[in-house]
């Protein structure tokens, strides 16, 4: 297994957001994370790259043992050089230019010399279609095409996995197509990827995998065709239902 | 006006100008930088909580906002020498207007800092920065575009300000001002001509700051 997710707990104040989630994940898998509004998606998430300090839990990736509470400065350093993040906001550094966004992290994070760094990134710019404005700063784009900024930035690091927040919430409708796509073309290149999402529509036919949670519990969690056609709990019928009503209504 | 009065203008203009341009200005320019890089770290201190050294941060602008410029300036120069500090009058003034802008400089770009998203940061660590990195290349550019108005009301201030290094003997533009008028008993003139000496120097400051933000005009463009 690349990445074996035991028991995590997480709590904020007196709320329990995350009441011991695991998750197993094998190389070449796109699990989608799914569930309402408030059920910890996105906390969990943000733990397995110490965003938010996990209460307890551990995490064994590519045969290392990570302690989720204890981890050191060292230990998640080294874990997230082998990851990338894509946010819900993009959060692309407003200051800095498209091919910049890309580079800064391999130039002062991973010490790659100035004239590798662009043509890695000019590489991953071209991977999700924005090699063309390479000079351009954040805020003349639109989300759709900051978002693929923000992607090709986690690709250009060579991550092993890369995770997902919401990569398509922020977007306007007629935007979420152009990064949905570069994510299944990601799929089909064999990328591991953790997604919280609302898109039933890419937990059903990119992802191979689903869990779904509710009030920092996992409801349900196996194969993605599974879970849509052959619901295991009445819970996640009804959610797969009443998303199935909203696509039609 | 009378000859007599309009013959010591035009004498002690060249005088006041040149205090001006070799006290004043220096003055100024000596006393802002040491402010800017006290603002920075007291900001960056405050920014990244850092334990005890935010409460020493948060106690120097706590004394320093609280207390006179007037009274900082005569409690180094005149109220350290009896504990065996002993600083000369042009040092003592770089220190505390320094000291003092500082703390307020460290108001605004410690502002200017937390108004930076902090998704920003997050992807920065996401990508492998350190937090210094973080902030040299991400945050404080950001910041600094977001204050720079307020820190340019800072110099402008700053400059008005080294008049009070004055009452500590040094020999800048406003003291030499007293001194010829101690000779010749023309307040009305002598301080008319170096107050409108100072609205030049501030003209000249605010015509900097103009073009500084046009230089600046947020990154891309498109927003202003």
């Amino acid at each position: 297994m690349m990445l074996d997710i035991q028991n995590v707990k997480k709590h904020f104040e007196d709320h329990v957001v995350l009441d011991g989630i695991s998750l197993g994940v094998e190389k070449g898998d796109v699990v989608a994370i799914l569930g309402p509004s408030g059920s910890g998606k996105t906390t969990f998430l943000r733990c397995l790259n110490f965003l938010e300090r996990a209460d307890e839990g551990e995490m064994i990736f590519e045969g290392r043992r990570y302690d989720m509470n204890k981890a050191g400065k060292k230990e998640i350093t080294e874990l997230r050089r082998k990851t990338a993040f894509v946010f819900q906001n993009y959060n692309l550094f407003l200051n800095k230019t498209v091919l910049q966004n890309v580079t800064l992290g391999l130039t002062l994070g991973s010490k790659i010399p100035k004239q590798d760094a662009r043509e890695i990134a000019v590489e991953s710019l071209r991977r999700v279609g924005m090699a063309d404005r390479l000079d351009s700063y954040p805020v003349q784009l639109s989300g759709g095409q900051q978002q693929r900024v923000a992607i090709a930035r986690g690709l250009a690091l060579r991550p092993d996995i890369i995770f997902f927040d919401e990569p398509t919430s922020a977007l306007d409708p007629e935007l979420i197509g152009e990064v949905l796509n570069v994510m299944r073309q990601l799929a089909e290149d064999g990328m591991t990827m953790l997604v919280v999402t609302h898109e039933m529509e890419f937990a059903r036919n990119v992802s191979n995998k689903v869990l779904f949670m509710e009030n920092g519990h996992v409801v349900e969690s196996g194969s993605s065709r599974e879970f849509f056609e052959n619901p295991k709990s009445d819970r996640s019928r009804e959610f797969v239902h009443s998303l199935a009503n909203l696509h039609n209504g | 006006m009378n000859e007599r009065l309009w013959g010591i203008l035009v004498d002690s203009f060249p005088k006041l100008l040149s205090y001006g341009i070799r006290v004043t200005v220096p003055l100024t320019i000596l006393s802002f930088s040491l402010a800017l890089v006290i603002s920075v770290i007291v900001a960056l201190i405050q920014y990244a909580d850092v334990p005890v050294l935010r409460q020493i941060c948060r106690f120097y602008i706590w004394v320093i906002r609280g207390t006179p410029l007037l009274v900082q300036l005569y409690l180094v120069f005149y109220g350290l020498p009896s504990v065996g500090i002993v600083l000369a009058a042009f040092p003592t003034a770089v220190l505390v207007f320094g000291f003092n802008e500082g703390a307020y400089m460290a108001e605004t770009m410690r502002g200017a800092m937390e108004s930076v998203s902090h998704g920003q940061v997050e992807a920065g660590y996401c990508v492998g920065l350190t937090f210094i990195q973080i902030m040299a290349h991400v945050v404080l550019p950001q910041a600094f575009r977001t204050a720079f108005p307020a820190l340019s009301n800072s110099l402008i201030s700053m400059l008005k300000g080294t008049s009070m290094a004055a009452t500590i003997t040094v020999m800048e533009m406003f003291r030499q001002a007293t001194v010829i008028n101690g000779r010749v008993y023309e307040s009305l003139g002598l301080y008319g001509e170096v107050a409108l000496i100072y609205l030049a120097f501030c003209t000249i400051l605010t015509g900097l700051q103009h073009w500084g933000e046009k230089k600046l005009a947020s990154y891309g463009g498109t927003r202003s």
